[in-house]
């Protein structure tokens, strides 16, 4: 029956092609998606960072100089002293950081320490409030009025017979322990991450051949989680880099690179010489890419397709230790947010310390008052959302995918580069990119109208510019934690082929939940706090509570200022009780394979 | 075709909306670096008159206001800037961003606080002043006297008791600094800047700061701006204001039209209620020194002192915005690099 045979043949051939064009059909799928996230970098960071950058060769007026303006920079005196500051604050902060948050964060991933809930919640509480609230605390602490250095107004003269102690807030030492604050929670988050992802049966191993403890921790842990230190390491060290709050509040006199932009562009209006300073800053970064690429390049999955998840199991002496370390360093937080609170309802510090609840009425203040409140509860929601989405997006395509190596490339450095970048020079770009009616391009005489422009001053500006002011941070945490799971599923999933949209939904996207949620917290957190991108973006139709904080301390009513703040790291605080119960229920449904 | 009548209506509903759209409310946006609580007290007398303008504000500092109008510069959103400094709309007007214009009642501005060019390009409202914001309990308890003047401030006593705005980051720091170039002449003013170096704690980026921190008892004596201490004071504050007997520096709070592609005739309506009798009776309220003489029921607030207008070092704006550059690379110079904090 020679039709039937034909009959089958064809049938055969048809599939066979069929599967042909799914295969290709994936490939180009997979394109599309990489092109996608090549786009949303390109628009959102990297042409407004040409535009503002290309600033530094011109002068003020527009004139094309070349390099003057690193000449110019390169000649004055205080560079080396804002250089070598920079760095040296930056090393400091982190060498205080990086130890602590791997600590905290091997507390609460390797041991069965008590409360993890309330102790991972914690970890966040130094981004829970803005800037200006640090500052604050900081002075009201540490400052020649403050509470340790006058020893609590007497107390501990009486108490304990020691007078208060002077540690010599305003300089270094300010900048240090903001920074290394600052730092702590986004390297918790990553080394928590990195910590949690591991296989069990290593341990097993190691312990079966009768290695010592710190052995195993030499030889198996720390190579464990070596792309989440680096990748810690290097956004501590870029955050306390680049950041210009802690140096403007407590740094007093000492001059850094950050705060060298700030004269220049909010004191001096002079955006090129800050364009040049920015350039400057980025050069750090550029090594700290070259360093993460390196590494990256060895890293390979510690969580193989096999692989058992690992439970701590009980160790009193050594739960007990983990509790210790894990409550002070909460209380220390705690301290922290309790002067903040009690700052809003003194009256008049230090001379008038009854409290009240006068400071949360913003009637009598400028900035917006709960109406600027309301905004930011809802830019920090947008954020949140789609910031999920595109960070651990952007990670998925960029770490799974294997079609188009280059542009995946590329788009992974234009992923680290918002993190070298105070929010100032994002927020001025911005105005730069997104106001432009048009760009005309020159050399060939073609004029492309914005098709952004309708976007400024909008909400999903404000919105945008979080996204990518917070990218690399999200970006790295969900890095990390798609890096720990191994390749085989994908060759697995290929070789069923099975769309690699199924792999994402039943398999990856469920085993990276807990990233996926931190991710969306953090960008909430920090979206209700910044200031520096926001201030130079929001509209009069849009106040921010964040700019609302500083009109109010501009025009002295400090301690409204602080009530706002607290309100935020109240919001910020109920954020993390909803999240934590929505997700509970959750995780022990998609996550069931981790628990034995 | 047979035409329906309800788009028949809605044509005609639409003729007629964008017949009365003119007859609605006009839109202004106006960019200030008043501070956020003066803003709707000034503005009820202009809301009063003119009902049918609704006027949006964007405040921020004044560093802030004058870089976001620069890096707005191409396609500018502002209609016009109001209560902001001097010296920076003077900066503005050096890139062609200001649009001349001569408000009613410009005669009456003295010509020391507006644009010596006609039509003017800025007219100013008021002006703030270098003063010092004096803790007086912290001073009583370090058994110090009360300063009166720049020659106390470089007395040893003080040493690490003063906190001043570093003039490359804020504009108060800059009117103090050309005050007293103007005052002492280029070479003695230097000297005396030397000296008080010696004695200076630390130099913040906000003018505002030192003030604060003078009522905070963190350092007695904050090199500010006057009206910050006046202020404070009324706010429950142990602060009084200094004067130095030798002169202050000065800057004033101007407005000014931006040029733009389609200017609102409303803006200069804005620009002329901004200098009028009404608005300057509220400034005066903050401010001893109006830009206009003989303002109907003015007194000097107090916390001034009596002769305000004396108090001033002669100065010309446009000549504190020229030199400034050269200025600040040499306090950088001097001062900028050496920026450990003394003990």
């Amino acid at each position: 029956m020679p039709e039937i045979v034909l009959e089958e043949r064809e049938g055969l051939l048809s599939r066979l092609s069929g599967a042909l064009s799914e295969l290709m059909a994936e490939r180009w799928m997979k394109g599309a998606f990489i092109g996608l996230i090549g786009v949303y970098l390109t628009v959102l960071v990297a042409l407004p960072l040409y535009g503002l950058l290309s600033k530094s060769l011109y002068d003020k007026t527009g004139a094309f100089i070349g390099l003057a303006n690193f000449t110019r920079f390169f000649s004055e005196a205080a560079l080396f002293s804002s250089l070598s500051h920079s760095f040296f604050v930056s090393m400091t902060a982190t060498a205080f950081a990086l130890p602590l948050g791997f600590a905290f964060a091997y507390c609460l991933t390797r041991t069965s320490v008590p409360g993890k809930k309330v102790f991972r919640a914690m970890a966040m509480a130094p981004l829970l409030a803005p800037t200006l609230m640090h500052g604050l605390v900081l002075i009201y602490l540490f400052g020649k009025k403050g509470l340790v250095t006058k020893g609590f107004f007497g107390a501990a003269q009486a108490l304990f017979g020691v007078s208060g102690f002077d540690i010599g807030l305003y300089g270094a030492t300010g900048i240090i322990i903001a920074e290394a604050l600052y730092a702590f929670p986004p390297v918790f988050l990553i080394l928590s991450v990195a910590l949690s992802m591991t296989d069990a049966r290593l341990y097993e191993a190691a312990e079966a051949l009768g290695a010592s403890k710190f052995r195993i921790f030499r030889t198996i842990t720390l190579p464990g989680v070596k792309f989440g230190l680096v990748s810690a390491f290097f956004v501590s060290f870029i955050s306390s880099f680049t950041d210009f709050g802690a140096p403007k509040v407590v740094g007093g006199s000492y001059n850094v690179l950050a705060t060298d932009i700030y004269k220049h562009v909010i004191g001096q209006q002079n955006f090129s010489m800050g364009a040049a300073v920015s350039v400057i800053l980025l050069i750090p970064t550029a090594l700290a890419f070259l360093a993460n690429h390196i590494i990256q390049r060895r890293q390979s999955a510690g969580v193989a397709a096999k692989a058992v998840p690992y439970s701590p199991g009980i160790n009193p002496a050594r739960d007990r230790l983990a509790f210790l370390f894990c409550a002070f360093i909460s209380l220390l937080f705690l301290v922290y947010l309790g002067v903040g609170l009690y700052a809003s309802l003194v009256d008049v510090w230090p001379y008038k310390l009854q409290l009240g609840f006068r400071h949360y009425d913003f009637n009598a203040t400028g900035g917006g008052g709960y109406a600027a409140y309301f905004n930011s509860l809802r830019m920090a929601f947008y954020s949140a959302v789609a910031g999920c989405v595109m960070a651990f997006g952007a990670a998925y395509v960029l770490e799974k995918f294997k079609e188009f190596p280059r542009l995946r490339q590329f788009c992974s450095q234009l992923s680290l580069l918002p993190m070298a970048l105070p929010g100032l020079v994002i927020g001025l770009a911005y105005i730069f990119f997104f106001n432009a009616p048009g760009f005309s391009i020159e050399a060939i005489g073609l004029y492309i109208p914005n098709p952004l422009n309708g976007l400024y001053g909008t909400m999903a500006l404000l919105v945008l510019s979080n996204l990518i002011y917070f990218h690399t941070v999200s970006f790295l945490t969900a890095g990390t934690a798609l890096k720990q799971l191994d390749n085989e599923f994908e060759s697995v999933s290929e070789s069923l082929s099975a769309p690699f949209t199924r792999l994402l939904t039943r398999v990856t996207a469920p085993v990276c939940l807990p990233a996926i949620l931190e991710i969306g917290y953090y960008f909430f957190v920090r979206s209700m706090t910044t200031l520096s991108a926001v201030i130079f973006l929001y509209s009069a139709d849009l106040p921010i509570a964040a700019v609302a904080v500083a009109n109010m301390d501009d025009a002295g009513d400090t301690a409204p200022a602080i009530a706002m703040c607290m309100l935020i790291v109240v919001t910020n605080l109920v954020a993390r009780l909803l999240y934590g119960f929505a997700t509970s229920g959750l995780q022990k449904r998609t996550r069931a394979w981790t628990r034995r | 075709m047979k035409k329906h009548p309800l788009l028949l209506v809605a044509a005609a509903f639409l003729v007629f909306a964008a017949a009365l759209s003119p007859a609605l409310a006009a839109e202004l946006l106006v960019y200030t670096a008043l501070e956020d609580d003066q803003i709707p007290v000034y503005i009820k007398s202009f809301k009063e008159q003119h009902p049918d303008i609704d006027v949006k504000f964007v405040r921020d500092s004044t560093g802030v206001v004058i870089a976001k109008l620069l890096a707005e510069k191409d396609n500018p959103q502002a209609d016009l800037v109001w209560g902001t400094s001097g010296i920076g709309l003077i900066e503005l007007e050096s890139v062609g961003l200001l649009e001349p214009y001569a408000p009613k009642g410009v005669d009456k501005v003295l010509p020391m606080f507006k644009d010596s060019k006609n039509p003017p390009s800025w007219v100013a409202n008021n002006v703030f002043e270098t003063g010092l914001c004096v803790n007086e309990l912290e001073l009583k308890d370090k058994n110090l006297p009360m300063p009166t003047s720049y020659a106390d401030l470089i007395k040893p006593e003080y040493k690490g008791q003063l906190v001043m705005p570093n003039p490359a980051s804020s504009g108060t720091g800059y009117l103090t600094v050309a005050g007293i170039l103007q005052l002492f002449g280029e070479e003695k003013g230097w000297e005396y800047l030397d000296a008080l170096d010696k004695n200076m704690a630390m130099y913040t980026h906000s003018g505002s700061k030192p003030c604060k921190m003078a009522g905070m008892g963190e350092f007695p004596i904050g090199i500010s701006f006057g009206y910050r201490g006046v202020m404070q004071k009324r706010k429950g504050e142990p602060v009084t204001t200094v004067f130095p007997k030798e002169g202050s520096g000065w800057d004033c709070e101007a407005n000014a039209l931006i040029r733009k592609k389609d200017m609102k005739p409303e803006a200069k309506v804005f620009l002329d209620w901004a200098i009028s009798t009404p608005a300057m009776q509220e400034y005066a309220k903050n401010y001893a020194i109006l830009s206009e003489k003989d303002v109907p029921g003015f007194t000097v607030p107090e916390g001034y002192p009596a002769d305000p207008v004396a108090q001033l070092v002669k100065i010309d704006l446009a000549w504190a915005s020229k030199i400034r550059p050269g200025v600040l690379a040499e306090w950088e110079k001097r001062y900028g690099a050496k920026s450990e904090p003394k003990k």
